[in-house]
């Protein structure tokens, strides 16, 4: 009997972990910027481009940076859970055009509606580079003392928005 | 045919040619560089695809990053450093050594070591046990002593 004993546990062992890797998303790359500090931008404003919004604008207060393109299907998916986050006043909610034309995303914005307190316009992707951005939307926690406390990478749906991100917001807050 | 053929050819050509933007480098060593770290480097978008083989937005933004950081003077190393500050081992096709890597690039000599551990422990057993008792190899002895043709 013993003699089956190792190849058994060996094939226990194997089916574990291969088990636990189909749960993993291979999409999902964990972000390193998780309680760094949040990447530096000045940028032009979407609806008032010679007007700069910066992050050290944001400095003090708890907030969301949300990636987000007219281009993007997935971004029109989302947008109702954007709007809800919004609609509930916990924080600011500021929204990065990512590599976007400002004409297709103001009309976007008209379109579906502005959840976003502002949007910046990031027009060739620097700062998405910066923030680690590699696909859209991309949804940020940033903390009153401006570092990253968690990122959603892909669309934001009701139920992480509820199980995470809220809960998140209101620990942050206090 | 052979004109319509022709020209489906040229088209795919055309095609080909779009996929890399070129640059201009100031000195081979700097192309050298360009050329070794987008081939390193992941496209994160296309996760199983290099920077050199994605034509995705992304991958044209982060060799026109590297180019930049390259062309300006920093090193490949920091190019390096930049990208994983910013999206993580995972953007490396040649993970660092280090602390949180250890397993992955010690792992397959531990594993080696484990089955010739294993291999050579069962193979001293079975050839221990099968050494031939005192009483058997007198026994043995005498037989071969016997003259074959006295039976």
């Amino acid at each position: 009997m013993s003699r089956f004993a190792l190849p058994l546990g060996i094939f226990v062992l194997m089916v574990g972990l291969l088990g636990y890797g189909l749960t993993l998303d291979p999409k999902k790359v964990p972000s390193p910027l998780i309680d760094k500090a949040a990447p530096e931008f000045s940028l032009p404003m979407l609806e008032v481009p010679a007007r700069q919004l910066s992050n050290k604008d944001m400095q003090g207060q708890v907030w969301v940076l949300n990636v987000w393109a007219s281009w993007c299907v997935s971004c029109r998916a989302e947008h109702a859970v954007i709007t809800e986050l919004a609609g509930k006043n916990l924080v600011a909610v500021i929204g990065l055009n990512y590599k976007d034309e400002s004409a297709d995303a103001i009309a976007w914005l008209e379109q579906f509606g502005n959840p976003y307190s502002v949007s910046v316009v990031d027009l060739d992707g620097r700062v998405g580079i910066d923030w680690g951005v590699y696909g859209v939307p991309e949804t940020f926690v940033i903390g009153a003392d401006g570092m990253i406390k968690y990122k959603h990478i892909g669309p934001v749906t009701f139920e992480s928005l509820n199980d995470i991100i809220i809960p998140t917001l209101k620990e942050l807050l206090g | 045919m052979r004109l319509f053929l022709s020209l489906v050819f040229l088209l795919f050509m055309s095609m080909a040619q779009a996929v890399i933007e070129t640059y201009e480098f100031d000195s081979a060593q700097t192309e050298a560089d360009y050329y070794t770290l987008i081939n390193e480097l992941r496209c994160l978008v296309c996760q199983n695809q290099n920077l050199s083989g994605s034509n995705a937005e992304l991958a044209q933004d982060l060799r026109r990053q590297t180019y930049e950081m390259l062309t300006r003077g920093d090193s490949p190393e920091q190019v390096v450093e930049f990208m994983v500050a910013r999206y993580g081992d995972f953007v490396l096709y040649r993970p660092q050594f280090k602390a949180s890597t250890y397993l992955l690039w010690l792992g397959p000599f531990l594993l080696l070591a484990i089955v010739l551990y294993l291999v050579i422990s069962r193979v001293r057993a079975t050839s221990t046990a099968s050494v031939v008792s005192d009483d058997a190899m007198d026994e043995a002895k005498q037989l071969l002593q016997q003259d074959p043709d006295g039976q």
